[in-house]
């Protein structure tokens, strides 16, 4: 490293990542296609405070008197709607950029719970099935894997019109990806780089997609929840046409939402933040006499307990977590920085994805690195996460008098900075300033 | 995010049913568009102009703009008025009625002008649009309508289509624009004048401004397909018949049928299953980038 | 439900008339009055024959199996989209993305099919006696789409391996479409299509065959311009 030398200064317009960017794109010719999500500073939850309890708020004990944290999802058409014990699911992670294992990872430790998992571009695994309780099944662009009968196996089904990653991109698995197995469930060649359609091969907009997803209805007998995912674009209009069009619950996915493989330049500059995207979502629901008749899920870079708190309060009825869910299963994990290195990464820092070929063998389909992670052990730690997430959030409710975290509201935050306080529509830390509301 | 109807009548007897005809495809289209619901109807040509208005305020005195107008022109001003609309019709000269109209009367908008047209719209339920506005008892040979399922642009009377880009000329839209911020600012520059955020006043107000530089409707939409970016199905109403344009994507609906009677068009065909002999007509999907137009000469 | 019974929507629902057929598991059906109904006859499972009499609306025997669908109509956007296997045959013309994304069956249709018909096909076959619309076959991964007439803009853009056969013109072709030699096979594939489909009279010879000329497969500097 060259800042031994205190008289060198780097440029803050041309830092060493855009140079070395600069390079790259000079040498050959395409654009970076990576995994992740969004890298660069945004505001986020952490730049609220829950105000707790004292004088005027009496706060609940700590493990004796409860604190409920289940929710149902598609209680507003469904005959069967999902009931979770907890509000955090997983969100939607294909067979194709995951290994099998790793999926199954994902199915056992959300079961263990009492949550959901989801599929995701690519169909639904038997192994998949096997281990989930209560099973999402994606409906996407590409439809790849689409079929009747495991459209009826799921306990309900998620019409993805777009990721807080890439709203308005479609999907991307590059060929080292595109095994045998992937191939056969996609009906491609093996070894291409596929490219998913951005827009569905048979609606457009939401008058149509209201008759889509009555098909939906008539094929699986009006039982199972709809769920329309939106990225988060313009959340306050795509909330209100995704219940015009007759959701059950809406899935809100902000910019900081994971994918497997998506150009760098849409990971970090459409979409907003997911803290911004929250009230937007909520302020549709609410304005149209929706707020909990509709569900609302929020996702992208949730975290923790207190991440979790913070959605609630802010009007969500549950979140769905991804890279944390991952990460929680293995990824990144220090024990295979010598292998992180060699592929020039560094455990903290893996982004790849697309590449296929993760030392932690979760974002892969090497079946010698798909051996590394033990779908048992890593369910049990995906198990152990969404417990600490579960106990934060309930902590955190308890602390403001809560018998159920989806009972914190708005008013039970700070924000810490203008921008949350204006993008939460939270007041400013010791003020009553809302930046925006009220001069 | 929307439904389209259009009606144009070949069969001379059938014009008595025009209002009934086009109410029964509009109320098919009440799923596509819960949020509001407008039509114009073509018939009953004027000596002079007829001007359909809109009160901002529900408030507004007919009578006295009526008479405000007549003073102005030194002709007469004959008023109807339903709900918050009202119908005036006079011999003056149409475009300068128009101007002193919105001049003069802040409170109003003006949703059409022109020999032929009628122009009617209303926020909420479709069918008590219809209702409110006796789409089933009015006659002619051609109207359009719409039902709107909002996008980005506020619920409002005036923001509910058709949109008037001209005299005798209104348009529907099924779809959303891309590019219209942009270009309502350099219409504005050209003289424009819009009353809402609304994508589709856009076009409209583009294809008004295009016919005042001299270009023919159909030269006005040949244009349209370089300068307007986004998705859009097109119904226009003009004078003497009516027009259907889709965007070079095409994937908002769009279903045309025609026989020795009628042409309908709509955003799907449940709305012209409600036409007489619709079974047997000959139905098609238009083409993308392509005009469609019919009219009586 | 025995054999021939009869559904008139005008005295039963959508959600009726198909929650019958879902339940069925064998015999003859008809359903009059469609009118533009959406969602008719979807997610049959089962070896039924199905009549509409009249024109329907959008996703007709979507995700169809096993069953034989015949609509005396026309039919509206996503006809037989998904659709695994069985048979679906329009005698009129059908609108946009007609059998898109369908894994399996055959696709039968008398008049014109519009945009985008075949659109992702996964492995189903799709006989057009009339023309197709722009962007048919666009991405279609697998499966047969031949067209009597003529065939729109774009035709094959960015196909994976599907076969077409078009027997008229073609407007142009989509990126990385190219037409391809006609080998024994692939006249007897058309041969059994055009067989199935009750296409007399029309010879294998008069069709060109397209598919993909598998350049943008992977992603290369030099393709830029596709894409």
């Amino acid at each position: 490293m060259s800042n031994d030398n205190w008289g060198l200064r780097e440029s803050y317009t041309f830092d060493r990542n855009t140079i070395h960017e600069i390079q790259r794109a000079a040498n050959t010719g395409i654009y970076r296609i990576r995994g992740w999500g969004a890298k660069r500073p945004l505001p986020t939850f952490d730049d609220l405070v829950f105000l707790g309890a004292s004088a005027s708020r009496y706060p609940l004990e700590g493990y004796r008197e409860s604190c409920n944290t289940a929710v149902t999802l598609g209680t507003r058409y469904a005959k069967k709607p999902i009931e979770l014990k907890i509000p955090i699911t997983i969100a939607g992670m294909s067979f194709g950029s995951l290994s099998a294992n790793a999926k199954e990872a994902l199915g056992r430790g959300a079961s263990e719970v009492g949550t959901s998992t989801t599929t995701g571009d690519g169909g639904m695994t038997p192994e998949e099935r096997g281990h989930s309780t209560q099973l999402v099944y994606q409906y996407l662009p590409s439809r790849y894997g689409m079929n009747p009968d495991d459209l009826r196996k799921a306990d309900a089904i998620e019409v993805v019109v777009g990721q807080g990653a890439k709203p308005g991109g479609g999907g991307m698995l590059l060929g080292q990806k595109i095994t045998e197995r992937v191939a056969e469930m996609r009906n491609l060649p093996e070894g291409i780089d596929q490219r998913s359609a951005c827009r569905h091969p048979d609606w457009t907009g939401p008058d149509d997609l209201e008759i889509k997803i009555q098909e939906l209805r008539e094929i699986t007998a009006w039982e199972k929840p709809i769920y329309v995912k939106v990225g988060a674009a313009r959340p306050f209009y795509d909330t209100t046409l995704a219940v015009k069009a007759g959701a059950d619950v809406v899935v809100v996915d902000g910019m900081q939402g994971g994918t497997a493989a998506t150009q760098d330049v849409f990971i970090e500059h459409v979409g907003i933040p997911t803290l911004a995207a929250v009230r937007e979502a909520v302020r549709a629901l609410q304005e149209l006499d929706m707020h909990r008749k509709v569900q609302l899920v929020i996702a992208g870079g949730i975290r923790s307990g207190a991440d979790v708190a913070k959605a609630l309060a802010m009007g969500a009825d549950a979140v769905s977590i991804g890279t944390a869910a991952l990460i929680a299963i293995g990824d990144n994990d220090p024990e295979y920085e010598e292998d992180y290195r060699k592929i020039g990464s560094a455990a903290g820092y893996y982004e790849d994805f697309q590449a296929g070929n993760d030392p932690a063998g979760i974002t892969t389909q090497d079946p010698e690195l798909a051996k590394r992670l033990d779908p048992v052990k890593g369910g049990q730690r995906l198990a152990n996460y969404l417990r600490v997430l579960t106990l934060e959030a309930q902590t955190l409710a308890r602390a403001n008098g809560k018998s159920d975290v989806r009972n914190l509201e708005p008013e039970d935050m700070a924000a810490l900075t203008v921008e949350a306080a204006a993008m939460a529509g939270v007041p400013l830390a010791g003020t009553g300033w809302i930046p925006g509301q009220n001069g | 995010m929307c439904g389209i109807v259009g009606l144009f009548l070949k069969n001379k007897e059938l014009e008595p049913d025009l209002g009934r005809l086009t109410a029964l495809m509009l109320r098919e289209m009440r799923d596509r568009g819960p949020d509001s619901a407008g039509f114009a109807v073509y018939g009953d040509e004027a000596e002079g102009t007829k001007i359909t208005l809109l009160s901002k305020t529900n408030e507004t005195d007919w009578d006295g703009l009526a008479k405000g107008l007549s003073k102005a022109t030194g002709e007469a001003v004959d008023v109807k008025t339903v709900g918050n609309h009202a119908l005036f019709t006079t011999p003056a000269e149409g475009l300068g009625a128009r101007r002193w109209i919105i001049d003069n009367a802040p409170d109003v908008t003006v949703l059409a002008a022109g020999k032929s047209i009628e122009l009617y719209k209303g926020i909420g339920d479709p069918d008590a649009v219809i209702e409110d506005y006796a789409l089933a008892k009015r006659t002619g040979t051609h109207a359009i309508g719409h039902t709107r399922m909002a996008t980005e642009s506020a619920i409002t009377t005036a923001g509910s289509h058709p949109f008037s880009t001209g005299e005798d000329t209104c348009l529907v839209h099924n779809g959303s624009l891309s590019n219209h911020n942009r270009l309502r600012e350099n219409l504005r520059r050209h003289g424009e004048s819009f009353q809402t955020e609304n994508d589709t006043e856009v076009a409209a107000g583009y294809l008004s401004w295009r016919v005042r530089e001299g270009d023919t409707l159909n030269e006005a939409l040949e244009r349209g397909l370089e300068d307007l970016d986004g998705f859009y199905t097109f119904a226009i109403g003009v004078r003497n018949g009516f027009a259907v344009l889709r965007d070079p994507i095409a994937c908002k609906p769009a279903v045309i049928a025609e026989n020795d009677d009628w042409v309908a068009m709509s955003s799907e065909f449940r709305a012209i299953a409600q036409l007489p002999d619709a079974r047997n007509a000959n139905i098609w999907e238009p083409e993308p980038s392509t005009i469609y137009a019919w009219s009586h000469n | 439900m025995g054999a021939n019974t009869h559904f008139d929507l005008e005295e039963v629902t959508v959600r009726q008339a198909n929650q019958a057929l879902q339940e069925a598991e064998a015999g003859s059906f008809s359903i009059a009055n469609p009118k533009g109904a959406h969602a008719l006859a979807c997610g049959l499972d089962a070896p039924l024959e199905v009549t509409i009499d009249g024109h329907v609306g959008y996703y007709c025997a979507g995700m169809n199996k096993e069953a034989d669908v015949r609509v005396d109509g026309n039919a509206g956007t996503g006809l037989a989209e998904n659709m695994m296997s069985g048979r679906v045959h329009v005698t009129g013309n059908a609108s946009q993305s007609a059998a898109a994304t369908a894994h399996g069956g055959l696709l039968v249709i008398d008049g014109d099919a519009s945009a985008r018909c075949g659109i992702s096909l996964k492995g189903a076959d799709i006989v057009v006696k009339g023309n197709v619309g722009h962007m048919s076959a666009f991405m279609a991964q697998t499966g047969t789409l031949v067209v009597l007439g003529n065939a729109g803009d774009a035709l094959g853009d960015s196909i994976y391996e599907a076969r077409l056969y078009v027997r008229g013109e073609v407007a142009s072709l989509g990126a990385d479409c190219i037409e391809k030699d006609m080998g024994p096979e692939h006249h007897e594939q058309l041969r059994k299509l055009l067989d199935a489909a009750g296409c007399e009279g029309v010879e294998t010879s008069e069709f060109r065959r397209y598919g993909s000329a598998r350049k943008l497969y992977n992603f290369n500097v030099d393709n830029v311009d596709a894409y």
